[in-house]
């Protein structure tokens, strides 16, 4: 965790420029399209054509996603997560630009043991980019409310983890809702008036990223995969024009759209879950050999300030 | 310990037991119902780690690898509903009766 960026121009103090009525109009109108093309799952905001900001604007807001990768795992879904993971790295170094930070959103080690906690901070290490923040997986805080997790990744946030920053005219929030769950994710009350007070001074123009380990929207509760107070932290975010909320936890991709919040699950740099109902309980799943690598991938997001282009790209690992 | 009876491969069905597994990612009997000062033990047979965690933290094991117990006397009448921190989506309940 490091400083918040501050980026003024994302909110002139005289009111509502031009620039801004033109983003808020482009992301008031958004609407995401998922498209396959190639090895890669690309979804973008609808008008646009290319997932891609030039490679020269310097005000494009360019991160990346990585999830779930349980190092220490042991099991036949992938008898080596360390080098998945590796790989996954490597990739996200291979991106044509340096992304402004990286997320990992959660469940970096197996069974939140020291040395699987000392592995996952040497590695995220070797990323590529200016800043590199975290949010806690239920992995990740097994027996200790998350201190272990904290003790190396909690520098510079807020109560259990949670944190907020500026960056190129965004508005990111990392949530923690991993600590207190009861089979689905919570966030109690202090977290939600963190929320509350985080978003309060902010112009309902200003696009807002949301990080999370556990889905913020229900996407199958039976597993466990939703959390039981999000509507509060989704009432503190209804005003604004666009809300994006990227999740990890279920090891697939998923996209939905509710109103003016888009959710978007990851997937992982470990091993596959069962789409939602269809196995008895989401248990790692054995592909057959050589399938592996394409269940996992990295995720790279773009946004041009400005402009009418959100992108969000998955790409499997190669 | 031995279990009692040869209800052990019940699942949702209230039950006299006190020895429950862990196993394919499920407490097995999920609900079983015992007399205040009973121990029930519960046994990872599961490849993977989990805990034995009372939502409320009554109760709560470290993390049991595969083959590891996990003891704990019920001396308070109440419905102690637990599950495992690692897979939360395994939940089950024990019944303690006077």
């Amino acid at each position: 965790m490091t400083d918040p960026v501050d980026d003024t121009s994302a909110q002139g103090p005289e009111g509502m420029s031009r620039r801004q009525l033109i983003r808020h109009t482009a992301w008031f109108g958004a609407a995401v399209v998922l498209t396959v093309s190639g090895g890669e799952v690309i979804s973008h905001i609808g008008g646009t054509s290319t997932a891609a900001a030039p490679a020269d604007d310097p005000n494009a807001l360019r991160f990346a996603q990585v999830s779930d990768s349980h190092l220490g795992f042991q099991g036949t879904a992938n008898t080596d997560v360390e080098q998945s993971f590796s790989r996954a790295i490597d990739e996200v170094n291979a991106l044509p630009n340096r992304p402004d930070f990286v997320v990992h959103s959660g469940d970096l080690t197996h069974l939140a043991t020291d040395a699987q906690f000392d592995q996952a901070k040497q590695m995220l290490g070797g990323l590529q980019t200016g800043q590199v923040f975290t949010v806690p997986g239920e992995h990740d805080s097994i027996d200790d409310h998350g201190q272990k997790y904290r003790k190396r990744f909690g520098a510079g946030t807020t109560g259990d983890g949670w944190f907020s920053f500026d960056i190129k005219g965004v508005h990111v929030i990392g949530l923690v809702n991993t600590l207190s769950l009861e089979k689905l994710g919570h966030l109690g009350t202090d977290q939600l008036d963190f929320v509350r007070r985080d978003v309060a001074g902010l112009s309902s123009d200003t696009p807002i990223v949301v990080f999370s380990h556990i889905p913020l929207f229900a996407m199958y509760p039976k597993w466990g995969w939703g959390t039981d107070d999000a509507t509060q932290a989704l009432h503190y975010l209804r005003r604004f024009a666009s809300v994006t909320c990227l999740n990890g936890h279920v090891h697939q991709l998923f996209t939905k759209t509710e109103g003016n919040v888009t959710f978007y699950s990851a997937t992982t740099t470990a091993y596959p879950l069962p789409k939602p109902g269809q196995a008895i309980a989401p248990t790692p799943v054995t592909l057959p050999a050589g399938k592996l690598a394409g269940a996992l991938g990295i995720r790279d997001v773009t946004y041009l300030t400005g402009q009418h282009a959100l992108a969000i790209r998955d790409r499997k690992l190669t | 310990m031995p279990a009692s009876g040869s209800a052990s491969k019940a699942v949702g069905a209230p039950v006299t037991t006190n020895a429950i597994a862990i196993q394919n990612f499920a407490f097995s009997p999920a609900t079983v119902t015992i007399k205040a000062g009973t121990t029930i033990t519960w046994t990872n047979r599961d490849q993977d780690a989990h805990t034995v965690t009372a939502t409320k933290r009554s109760f709560h094991s470290a993390t049991l690898n595969t083959g590891d117990t996990f003891r704990h006397t019920f001396t308070t009448p109440g419905t102690y509903e637990y599950l495992c921190t690692i897979h939360p989506f395994m939940t089950a309940t024990i019944v303690v009766t006077k």
